[in-house]
């Protein structure tokens, strides 16, 4: 077999192969590589960095370990910005993973880092059920439709839940989101019936069809997938998992990049003999 | 020590699934099984705690009576898997549906349809705005007119398909990233958590 | 009975949110808020049905001794496990129910779709072609798109990470409107249809 057999015959486990080296190799040599920060994600950044000390940010977890590698290390990046600016955070989840999700979050962020108090600076509502009508019950009474926390204590004991209502205490809305119910109901319901300020991070695979809300100021900035981490990582000045895993994302998708070139090379190769033969 | 003991059964779980690559075996189909009956579990265990005894049953216990009927609703959509029975599930499907389409109706239209259509109406005073207004104007022709594909219209939907095949490379482009990013994320659970040979 | 009262059901519910959206005064405001209330624990059901369900298929599998009854028998017992622990000893990080989720869920969530990412490699190799001028615009934009959002590309030429945002932004956000566009107008007039009952299926058959 020539070369251009070869070539146009790569086995599959040959190319699993490539892809798990392409992953693994730089884990093991760091790189620092420059992140070039896109306008959505200075977007979220700048938006919260606005909000005076004190306000509610209501971040909402809908996400589960399938897509953690994406959306955790945002969150924990969105948490040590929303921490180091004294803002309050209001957790809840229309995913039941999402819930147990904040729980290690916080523990991470908010206890160990910040020092911050339960029930106090921040508070972890749980999970309900029904996505888009939660979000929307949520804007007439956050109490009446989480009348107690994730652990099931009830709400009025906590004094960062005395003065809160509704959408109206609610400064910022920061949505997790790895499909629905997601980033897609927040903006149709707490953005455009409420008015209120969203934004939000997710998976690379949901990110491209979000950008219209972008341009029409539905979404005040998004972080899309792991490189949106690595971005607010970046912005937040704490470098975590997201941007020590970009070596890896760059040389993977080098890999698959020449990968689809060959495939295409020898394609129009072989189109060509089989014209000239033709 | 339970650290330790959780970090190698999660090693053991992951390279059962990563052992699919090679072909399907037991170890795969074993992790696959423990995958499904966890998530239902945990999925039952918060429908119960967070949803029905906080908003069904504790209002209930409270003395407010009129939270009881989405109890019987609940029990109502139950009713599915006995065959004799199951058409009572109907009432609570219906129930579901018609609010779901209600809300679908009016906030689909006001923040997806008009909303869009807004911002799309820009002045034509930049190549960017231009850009915009042809691919959306475009790309709706392509969608909406059965018409057949001939002549000016022809070619101006052909445009909106340039514009559709931009978005869904982009889209590609972006779920590769994804997937990518979440076998890095398994990698380095292994070589950090578990191992312990990188940070 | 069976027909008809599930009709007037949907009727109701998804006329008075339509109603309330616009007019949230009462009576519509304090009924749409106890609809609200119903929905999610109903909708709760609907999830624990679909647990039920799993139970009784796998159930059904054991008794029978159907070829690979062994796994339905790990399926419910890790449920089981699962189930018991959470609802007795709670759900709190140290729990065991929050062992399970941490060392159990979390890997075989993650991994299971981890695996893609070498279909995916994979896929492209074999099926990616820039067969005509659709396909090549296509595939230019993956490219690009590729190299300019991750490090790589800026270090091949500056601009990249711009023209990779530009086409997010630009050409690819006229793409993504028409698609949700498209959608919308698709999504009210199939809600307006089961308000109005000319759609049924989600009754399912028979009497």
């Amino acid at each position: 077999m020539n070369l251009f057999d070869r070539l146009k015959n790569i086995d599959r486990r040959t190319i699993f192969v490539l892809i798990a080296l392409s992953v693994l190799i730089p884990l093991f040599v760091p790189i620092k590589l420059r992140i070039h920060v896109s306008p959505p994600a200075q977007g979220l950044y700048d938006a919260i960095d606005r909000l005076p000390p004190g306000s509610n940010v209501l971040m909402a977890f809908d996400y589960g370990p399938s897509t953690m590698p994406e959306v955790y290390p945002m969150t924990l990046a969105i948490l040590r910005h929303v921490f180091s600016k004294d803002l309050k955070v209001i957790a809840m989840a229309l995913w039941p993973e999402g819930a147990s999700i904040a729980q290690d979050a916080f523990k991470t962020v908010a206890e160990d880092e910040f020092h911050k108090l339960y029930g106090v600076d921040y508070i972890n509502l749980g999970f309900k059920a029904g996505g888009l009508v939660v979000i929307q019950a949520m804007g007439t009474s956050i109490p009446a439709i989480f009348p107690t926390d994730q652990a099931g204590r009830p709400v009025e004991e906590f004094p960062i839940m005395k003065k809160v209502k509704n959408f109206d205490e609610i400064e910022m809305i920061v949505d997790l989101s790895a499909g629905d119910p997601g980033i897609r109901h927040w903006v149709m319901i707490a953005q455009a019936r409420y008015q209120k300020k969203v934004g939000g991070g997710c998976t690379a695979v949901s990110a491209p069809a979000f950008y219209p809300y972008l341009q029409t100021g539905q979404l005040v900035g998004l972080l899309g997938g792991l490189m949106g981490a690595a971005e607010y990582e970046a912005l937040v000045k704490h470098p975590g998992s997201a941007i020590k895993a970009m070596p890896s994302q760059a040389l993977s998708h080098a890999v698959i990049i020449i990968l689809i070139l060959i495939g295409n090379i020898t394609f129009f190769v072989e189109r060509r003999r089989s014209r000239k033969q033709g | 020590m339970t650290t330790i003991i959780g970090a190698w059964i999660a090693a053991a779980l992951t390279l059962f699934i990563f052992s699919f690559l090679y072909k399907d075996n037991p170890f795969y189909k074993l992790a696959e099984h423990i995958f499904v009956g966890v998530s239902a579990g945990y999925w039952v265990v918060y429908e119960v705690r967070n949803v029905v005894i906080p908003n069904m049953i504790e209002p209930v216990s409270q003395g407010r009576y009129i939270y009881i009927v989405s109890g019987i609703m609940g029990l109502m959509m139950l009713t599915r898997v006995l065959p004799k029975i199951g058409w009572l599930s109907r009432w609570a499907i219906a129930f579901t549906v018609g609010m779901t389409s209600g809300y679908f109706l009016v906030t689909y239209l006001q923040s997806h349809a008009l909303e869009q259509v807004r911002a799309t109406l820009l002045p034509l005073n930049s190549p960017n705005n231009i850009l915009i207004i042809v691919g959306v104007l475009t790309a709706l022709i392509y969608f909406f007119f059965s018409k057949e594909h001939k002549g000016v219209f022809g070619k101006t939907a052909k445009v909106g398909i340039w514009f559709l095949m931009i978005a869904f490379g982009a889209s590609f482009g972006y779920t590769v990233m994804a997937r990518v990013s979440l076998l890095i994320g398994r990698m380095h659970f292994l070589l950090s958590d578990w191992l312990r040979l990188i940070d | 009975m069976r027909r008809q009262v599930p009709l007037v059901i949907t009727f109701v519910a998804g006329m008075l949110m339509i109603i309330s959206y616009f007019i949230p005064r009462q009576p519509f405001g304090g009924l749409q808020n106890l609809f609200n209330q119903w929905f999610i624990v109903i909708v709760a059901f609907a999830l624990i049905l679909g647990a039920l369900n799993l139970i009784k298929v796998n159930a059904e599998k054991i008794r029978r001794k159907r070829p690979g009854w062994g796994y339905s028998a790990v399926l419910l017992i890790t449920f089981t496990v699962t189930v018991i622990s959470g609802l007795f000893w709670g759900m709190e990080q140290e729990t065991v129910f929050g062992f399970i989720f941490r060392n159990m869920f979390v890997p075989l969530g993650a991994t299971m779709f981890s695996l893609l990412a070498f279909f995916i490699a994979s896929a492209s190799y074999r099926a990616f072609r820039a067969r005509t001028i659709e396909a090549a615009l296509l595939l230019i934009a993956a490219i690009l798109v590729m190299l300019g959002r991750v490090p790589l590309g800026s270090y091949i030429w500056r601009q990249f990470p711009m023209l990779a945002n530009w086409i997010m932004a630009f050409p690819n956000m006229a793409g993504q409107r028409a698609i949700m566009i498209g959608i919308a107008l698709g999504t009210v007039s199939i809600s307006l249809r089961i308000i109005l009952g000319i759609e049924r299926s989600y009754l399912g058959g028979g009497e």
